[in-house]
């Protein structure tokens, strides 16, 4: 007889002391695993339950915000905690969003500041200086330097005192909007027209406008650093692209385009923030269809900013409230409101794509989660890997009727849950108005959603533009 | 020789690893996703199938790093028999540790002892007829709670853990902890004889001489659920350890699959032409095994609930029946406890038969043992050992059957090793994921799949409209209340009956309907009378009371 029985060493399961960890040996055959299915679901609906649970949005409000609304946010693209807020009463804040209080705070213009932006560090005399470039309706353009606290009329409205102030550009009307090239000394400022400049230089080199009568916005682009693009009060979007110095495309949409995000992954893609409630997403080789529309707001679209992977954007809007985007899916995954919070101008992700950080009419700065149930403490491995397991079935599972309902579920203030439902019966009934029209109208033409916005076809440059202004610069100089 | 057959046993089960690693797949949905148009969800499917492939092959994959080998008993040559070979040549040759295991108690005085052991196999529960019920940790020889009940106890089983256990006594059904505390009296249980916990559900299911199965929530403390067999006191129960399905046999040779969340039994299968005796089902849910009282012994594939094997002519009736983790079948009949190997196979050769009757192809048992003057009352496999633990008269005895245990236990699942630490937080992990007890079905795969003939199976809008007229039409033309009829006396009236039947203190519109019917048949029964009585003729009209009808 051959004979063999199981036999299990303590030894090789037990720990013989207890600092030792014990054995956990493993057996992947199914059929040690009942109920493999049914448990994975049970434990997705945990986790999701869990998700909502968890899910508190709202970080804080940066120092005490500022006294007059806040209308311009500038992303530091270099430093992951550094901010610039401008609001309407001229003042300009630099943050430290770790500490969530002011490094710098100055009058910069009377009135409104219209545009600012953060500089890039390499530009800087120092490399650890920081510069910023601001507009307002004052009709100047100036120079900061973010580094220094010496800005010694901040407090009784005195401006252009102090070491702070680096220059001022003057212009002939007030501007709107203002970028930083990514790597050269240029920048672009909106209003009456579009202008380059060198910071060098005290006059703008080119106007590089075509029809438009008034630029609200421009961006550049991260990637591709010479093409930046421009929206105009004529419901235009205008491309440029500084190699030739000339603007490329343009197209016209029915309503006003308030801001422009150039995707930081896909270079030739951008989203635009529009007056009619959607933000659009487009491909700057085709612009006759936008490639997705994300519709939810019940209000004029504001500000539109994509997270620095490129999946997601985040829009703020009019109706008071911030939503996020996946930027494949057409319907927002999240919606942020509090109380207090007015409309929203201003939405950025922060460079780390963990935060966001939103402007309003009431004059905070806001600091959000990108995902709300997310926290950024330390974490040890076991509570990593129970993260991701979980982030795993959610996503194996989120189509299941009570899973979806649940992740789904959000509390939205009562006046946009009219708004929408208003919003719905009147859609519904253009929409309704259109097929009963079609069906009497065969030759009826039909218009696909993505083409809607969309008002006659793309103008591509063909070099008909008023070019003044290139020969005056160089004398100035 | 060996070695020849040896190596064929190898490659077999190189082409079985990956195929035990499918849950379900087997290649041919590949070509339901190439038939999609769109492209995206093929691309995404493809994803899917691919990484599912390679799930699968990792799994496989691991099966080289097990640590344990399963345990085997083989004969030297062809004229060696290995249920010839007796327990106590076993025990001189295996290794002093598996020797120990063969645990023998003599208890003469409460038995007959029926047994359960813990999931994770370290834990004894034995329970005398007369009342002597003992938890231990068998192993160590640690025991951990021992009562004299003083009343009969028919049967005990552990809960979640060996912190918990159930037994149901003479009426009532009791919860003792691991102290033998009582915690709970399960007044609902009433006069049990079969208990099984769903361990992943958390319920004790229990039948008996009432002839009804009740699920009780042990986590909550609800009765979840009371079903009527109507089948007369349960003679045996069994749980589908794969789907949670408990199985009962009934006095009529009847064996009845039975979930909480419905009143019916799912499935009904004539298994002996007497009382069933006892129930077996294998872990992955495959195979069933029945004894009847009229000697015979069925194996069902209860997939699609086809009988492999009948065996009609057993020379005492099977008492109890029970399948290892490895596929062993073991029978007791009185004293005799027989084992077989391979028996739940659908070919003829693995049919199982006592002896080869010169015959080459039989499927002899494996292994035997018989207790002289004396009755096997229960047996239960030991997770993860090579042992089989018998209750009997005088007490509790395990036998190694080599072979017979789960080789490697899988830690995260249930761990025969495991600290307190590590249960108390298995216990909280099991807890939170608890499954509904309405989840239980045939198919435990169910849930996240689609129904291919939901489209077909549910009715679409014109469908709806039609059921949803006809039953408003049945209801304008008072079909769905008796009709009037003036012929019959007033205390027979269908109507009366109905109005009746219903709840007294509901009123809803059939029941003011149907007041409104009777009124109009005691007026029409009225005048019937007075008609025969001659105080009015037949052409009578009662004109205030017609000029008034069509405000009614």
């Amino acid at each position: 007889m051959k004979i063999k029985t199981i036999s299990r060493s303590a030894d090789d399961y037990v720990p013989v002391k207890s600092t030792q960890e014990s054995q956990l040996p493993r057996n992947l055959d199914p059929a040690l695993h009942p109920f493999e299915r049914a448990r994975e679901y049970t434990k997705a609906l945990n986790a999701t339950k869990l998700e909502r649970m968890f899910a508190k949005p709202f970080v804080g409000q940066l120092g005490y915000g500022h006294r007059d609304g806040v209308y311009v946010i500038a992303k530091n693209y270099h430093v992951l905690n550094k901010l610039a807020t401008a609001s309407a009463d001229g003042i300009i804040k630099y943050w430290n969003m770790s500490t969530r209080e002011e490094i710098c705070s100055y009058k910069a213009h009377y009135g409104l500041v219209t545009g600012l932006c953060v500089s890039p560090q390499h530009l800087s005399k120092h490399s650890k200086d920081n510069y910023m470039l601001s507009c307002g309706d004052d009709r100047t353009v100036k120079l900061w330097s973010a580094n220094t606290d010496d800005f010694s009329g901040n407090e009784n409205d005195k401006l252009d005192s102090g070491k702070g102030l680096l220059k001022t550009f003057h212009g002939e009307y007030a501007f709107q909007g203002l970028d930083h090239h990514r790597e050269k000394s240029n920048f672009v400022t909106g209003g009456a027209e579009i202008q380059l400049w060198d910071t060098s230089r005290t006059k703008p080199l080119t106007n590089l406008s075509w029809g438009a009568d008034n630029v609200t916005s421009v961006k550049f682009n991260q990637n591709e650093t010479d093409i930046l693009a421009s929206t105009g009060s004529d419901n235009s979007i205008v491309l440029y692209d500084l190699r030739t110095n000339s603007p490329t495309q343009k197209f016209v949409q029915r309503m006003r385009t308030n801001a422009i995000c150039w995707n930081p992954m896909e270079a030739y893609n951008f989203a635009v923030a529009n007056e009619d409630h959607n933000a659009y997403y487009y491909d700057m080789r085709n612009l006759s269809r936008a490639l997705h529309v994300y519709k939810d707001h019940v209000s004029a679209v504001m500000d539109v900013d994509f997270s620095p992977t490129g999946e997601e954007i985040v829009t703020g809007s009019y109706d008071k409230t911030i939503r996020i985007f996946n930027v494949k899916h057409g319907h927002s995954r999240e919606i942020y409101h509090t109380k207090r919070m007015q409309h929203v101008f201003q939405v950025k992700y922060t460079m780390d794509s963990k935060y966001i950080v939103s402007g309003s009419d009431d004059g905070n700065v806001r600091l959000w989660r990108a995902s709300a149930w997310e926290r950024s403490s330390v974490k040890t491995t076991r509570e990593k890997n129970k993260l991701e397991y979980d982030e795993k079935l959610k996503e194996r599972f989120k189509n299941m009727p009570e899973i979806k309902r649940i992740s789904r579920h959000r509390h939205v203030p009562k006046v946009i849950k009219k708004a929408q439902e208003i919003k719905k019966v009147e859609l519904d009934s253009l929409k309704r108005r259109e097929t009963n029209e079609r069906k009497t109208r065969k030759d009826m033409p039909f218009v696909p959603e993505r083409k809607k916005q969309i008002v006659g076809v793309v103008h591509k440059y063909d070099g008909k533009r008023k070019m003044n202004t290139d020969n005056d610069n160089d004398d100035d100089n | 020789m060996s070695k020849s057959r040896s190596t064929g046993n190898q490659s077999k089960k190189d082409g079985n690893t990956s195929s035990k690693f499918e849950r379900g797949h087997n290649g041919t949905h590949k070509s339901q996703y190439l038939k999609t148009k769109d492209k995206k969800l093929k691309a995404g499917l493809k994803r899917i199938d691919e990484k599912y492939k390679q799930a699968v092959s990792s799994a496989a994959a691991t099966e080289y790093l097990l640590p344990e080998a399963q345990g085997y008993l083989e004969a030297e040559n062809e004229m060696e028999k290995t249920f010839r070979i007796r327990q106590s040549e076993i025990k001189d040759a295996v290794d002093v540790t598996t020797a120990a295991k063969a645990l023998d108690l003599k208890l003469k005085e409460f038995g007959p002892y029926s047994i359960n052991y813990s999931r994770n196999g370290t834990h004894l529960l034995i329970c005398g007829r007369k009342g002597h019920v003992a938890s231990m940790d068998w192993r160590k020889g640690d025991l951990r709670a021992e009562m004299y009940l003083n009343e009969t106890c028919q049967t005990a089983t552990y809960l979640q853990s060996e912190q918990y256990f159930a037994v149901a006594q003479k009426k009532y059904t009791f919860i003792y902890d691991h102290e033998g505390v009582e915690l709970h009296r399960l007044k609902q249980h009433i006069e049990v004889k079969h208990m099984e916990f769903l361990p992943y559900h958390y319920l004790l299911a229990t039948a008996g001489q009432t002839g009804w199965l009740k699920y009780q929530d042990v986590s909550t403390g609800q009765l979840v659920a009371e079903l009527r067999t109507k089948l007369g006191p349960t003679s045996a129960m069994a749980q589908n350890p794969w789907n949670a399905v408990v199985h009962l046999g009934h006095a009529n040779g009847t064996v009845t699959l039975w979930a909480p969340n419905m009143p019916t039994p799912l499935v009904r299968l004539l298994s002996a032409r007497g009382p069933i005796t006892s129930i077996a089902i294998d872990r992955q849910g495959y195979y069933m095994a029945t004894t009847g009282a009229d000697k015979s012994m069925k194996i069902w594939d209860i997939r699609n609930f086809r009988e492999l094997h009948s065996i009609e002519n057993l020379p005492t009736p099977g008492s109890n029946v029970a399948i290892s983790d490895t596929g062993l079948l073991a029978v007791t009949r009185g004293p005799h406890v027989t084992l077989w190997k391979d028996a739940l196979r659908s070919s003829k050769s693995s049919r199982p038969y006592f002896g080869s009757s010169g015959f080459s192809d039989r499927n002899t048992p494996y292994m035997s043992h018989l207790f002289p003057g004396n009755r096997v009352n229960n047996i239960q496999f030991v997770p993860f050992e090579d042992l089989i633990g018998v209750g009997h008269e005088n007490g509790v005895t395990n036998l190694i059957v080599p072979g017979a245990g789960e080789a490697n236990y899988d830690a995260l699942e249930i761990n025969p090793f495991e600290t307190a630490k590590q249960r108390q937080e298995q216990e909280v992990r099991t807890l939170l994921n608890k499954l509904p007890a309405d989840s239980i079905a045939l198919d435990p795969n169910v849930i996240g799949t689609v129904d291919n003939r939901a489209s077909a199976v549910r009715l679409n809008a014109k469908a709806l409209a039609e059921i949803t007229t006809e039953k408003e039409n049945l209801s304008r033309s008072n079909k769905d209340i008796p009709d009037v009829k003036p012929d019959v006396k007033g205390k027979n009236s269908g109507l009366r009956s109905f109005l009746r039947k219903k709840t007294q203190n509901v009123i809803d519109e059939r029941k003011i309907r149907v007041q409104k019917q009777l009124e109009k048949e005691k007026s029409a029964r009225h005048r019937k009378e007075m008609i025969k009585r001659g105080e009015i003729d037949e052409e009578h009209k009662d004109l205030v009371s017609e000029a008034l009808n069509r405000f009614g």
